[in-house]
């Protein structure tokens, strides 16, 4: 394995003064209640934490991959050509024998539909669409125009018996990814609740309104700089402040 | 005060004041084009509806009693159930995911308890993975016992509902001498389970396995040659393979499609490679064929807990690593169920070194390094899957759970769109969504 940094990451960390990985000198994250000082309530590494650097985002894998992996590389590539494959898949990483591709917007369709079609491919479940919010998980401090939002696509292939994780990036300021519901139609509602929680767009999804959440309700709760907790609940005649303003949390 | 005469408002006095009855103002002659005009009607039913099967609610479209479209809106139980985890450390996970398809929690503890061990790179006990298997083969008994019952009571069949809760309480009956609890148990822990079997309980089991295959035999007696009940399942609910596939439909409802799809079978996990049972299908794609592949598959149940009590060997059911594994054992005292007397004796009074450990253990929890994982595994419903990122802390970093149930229901405008409103009660039965784990 090695460390490619990530151009994405690495400009940010420098503007910033960024010098040891180590160091903790800012860009924590807060936990729920809003609390003040250190938060902790356990005593060890509680609810504020600072992200180790980039630990679970920007590593790749080289080749051979071992196993399948190899063979269906090889069929992606034969199914898109090489210089699509060079220019729409970022990164591969092998971890606990799993595959993940990193891969571009603008290529995703592309290789979706070559992925479900091609005789040598076959994934034909799209097994589950979802997202991830990566915010601080690459440092301390975070440029702002990091790709934060990951869409996570896990494919199946029942013909081979194999699985594949497709992973897309997109930054919070332009959250927009081509919507895979004309390919596998099952993502509709996977792409609803990814919109629902994560405030990521699929563009061209057929109706891409809340699913889980209510249709008028603010913001996207899966995002990690949304609390946890810390909404108003409201009765007839009376209103339960959030659980950060009320005396006993104080 | 002048009146002008309104034609479709027109008035009348009364003893308190003029009262003016509006009418359709001039929609009649609008809408003169649609014969059917007076027969489309828009029902909006459930999300509190008795034969929802949970708190689901449709917007039916009908013509007559012909369903022209299905719309289906959800979301009314969602918890957050996925954001908390992100709050919790590792093992108190288990307490959460545990609560989404609450008919089958045991499901749910297990893919998530195998995600994690995934993640840490461990493996757990062989009696522990032996166990685990006993106790969901319980719990896919009681799951499609209640999916019966419920489906049941939905079609007017209340005798099946009434059967079917009175089984389904042995396994229930089984799993609280077990577990402690009988639904929320989290019983299976990242590691292994949170206590071994209590005695008596392989005794138990065997009592359940005498009397179970007969009460499916009785279901089988009550409904299976039954005129009624085949004339509502028969062709309704209708999806193909190639419908499955393309919605993501796994379980009974595709192996009803005759596509046998278990990944007990097909990516075996906790050694069901090493067990003996058939994966029912049927040929019929529709809720008669589910019906029929649940009861088949209440009978491999069987089959597996009975493999899995013959080769239980004694031994330890939690990883020795003291660093992952709970530091206490559970035990049952005068008042409930609580951390062993020993052991509360042994960090209090003896060694300040277990005390520091147990407390760091139970407040912090355990590292877990810094990755992502997605763990498949066959839920009554079908393929329940466990994506967990983790960045090397304490808490899971992201929890995101591929639920059957959420995935299956998205057939219902496939299954019941042209069909009469009726069999959308029986199509969705079919589905046999449970709305904890759609809404999560």
């Amino acid at each position: 394995m090695s460390n490619d940094g990530g151009s994405d990451v690495a400009p940010g960390r420098e503007e910033a003064g960024y010098e040891d990985s180590t160091a903790p000198s800012g860009g924590f994250r807060k936990g729920s209640f809003g609390v003040s000082g250190s938060g902790d309530t356990s005593g060890f590494g509680g609810l504020v934490r600072v992200e180790p650097g980039g630990a679970v985002a920007l590593h790749s894998t080289e080749r051979p991959y071992g196993g399948w992996f190899d063979e269906v590389t090889d069929a992606l590539i034969d199914a898109v050509g090489q210089a699509v494959y060079d220019d729409a898949v970022q990164r591969v990483l092998v971890d606990r024998g799993e595959i993940t591709y990193f891969v571009g917007r603008e290529h995703l369709l592309q290789l979706v539909q070559a992925l479900r079609d091609d005789e040598a491919l076959r994934f034909e479940l799209c097994s589950s669409v979802s997202g991830v919010d990566y915010l601080d998980s690459g440092g301390p401090a975070v440029d702002p125009g990091r790709p934060r939002l990951h869409v996570v696509y896990h494919l199946t292939s029942m013909t081979y018996r194999r699985r594949i994780r497709l992973e897309v990036a997109v930054t919070a300021e332009d959250p927009h990814v081509p919507s895979v519901a004309r390919i596998y139609p099952t993502a509709d509602w996977h792409e609803r609740e990814t919109f629902d929680m994560f405030g990521i767009v699929f563009d061209g999804h057929p109706g891409l309104t809340r699913i889980l959440m209510p249709d008028d309700w603010d913001g996207h709760p899966q995002r990690k700089d949304y609390p946890l907790g810390g909404i108003p609940v409201e009765y007839h005649d009376a209103t339960i402040p959030p659980p950060d303003t009320r005396r006993a949390y104080r | 005060m002048t009146t002008t005469y309104d034609p479709y408002a027109g008035s009348r006095e009364t003893t308190e004041g003029r009262v003016y009855t509006v009418t359709g103002g001039d929609w009649d002659t609008a809408l003169g084009a649609d014969p059917h005009a007076d027969e489309r009607l828009v029902v909006n039913m459930g999300p509190q509806h008795p034969s929802t099967h949970g708190v689901l609610r449709l917007v039916l479209d009908l013509e007559g009693e012909t369903v022209t479209k299905a719309r289906v809106v959800i979301g009314y139980l969602h918890t957050g159930i996925e954001k908390n985890t992100e709050y919790r450390n590792w093992v108190q996970g288990t307490t959460f995911v545990t609560r989404m398809d609450y008919l089958a929690p045991l499901f749910n503890e297990a893919g998530y308890c195998m995600a994690v061990e995934k993640l840490l790179g461990i493996e757990v006990p062989q009696r522990a993975q032996t166990i685990r298997v006993l106790v969901m083969e319980i719990n896919r008994i009681a799951s499609h016992l209640v999916g019966l019952a419920t489906g049941g009571m939905e079609l007017g069949a209340l005798t099946a509902m009434t059967n079917g809760f009175r089984e389904r309480e042995m396994c229930l009956d089984l799993l609280e001498e077990i577990t402690g609890l009988r639904m929320n148990h989290a019983y299976i822990r990242p590691g292994g389970l949170a206590q071994d079997l209590p005695e008596g309980a392989v005794e138990h089991i065997r009592e359940f396995l005498e009397v179970m295959p007969k009460r499916v035999a009785d279901f089988h007696r009550l409904l299976t040659g039954q005129p009624i009940w085949q004339r509502r399942l028969k062709d309704v609910g209708y999806l193909d393979v190639t419908g499955c596939l393309a919605l993501g439909v796994t379980g009974p409802i595709l192996r009803s499609a005759g596509l046998p799809w278990d990944m007990r079978k097909v990516e075996p996990y906790l050694g069901y490679e090493t067990y003996d049972f058939e994966v029912p299908t049927s040929d019929t794609c529709d809720a008669w064929g589910r019906y029929l592949v649940r009861m088949a598959e209440v009978n491999e149940s069987l089959k597996l807990i009975a493999q899995a009590l013959d080769r239980l060997e004694p031994g330890p059911v939690m990883v020795s690593d003291r660093k992952i594994a709970w530091p206490a054992q559970l035990s049952l005292g005068p008042d409930g169920m609580g951390n062993s007397a020993e052991h509360v004796a042994h960090i209090m009074g003896q060694s300040m070194e277990a005390l520091i450990h147990h407390f760091k253990l139970v407040t912090e929890g355990f590292r877990v390094p810094a990755g992502q994982v997605y763990v498949p595994i066959e839920s009554p419903r079908g393929e329940l899957g466990y994506h967990v990122v983790s960045d090397g802390s304490t808490r899971p970093w992201r929890v995101h759970v591929r639920d059957p149930s959420f995935v299956n229901l998205q057939a219902t405008a496939a299954m019941s769109e042209g069909s009469m409103l009726a069999d959308v009660i029986a199509a969705i039965a079919s589905i046999d969504p449970v709305m904890g784990g759609v809404d999560r």
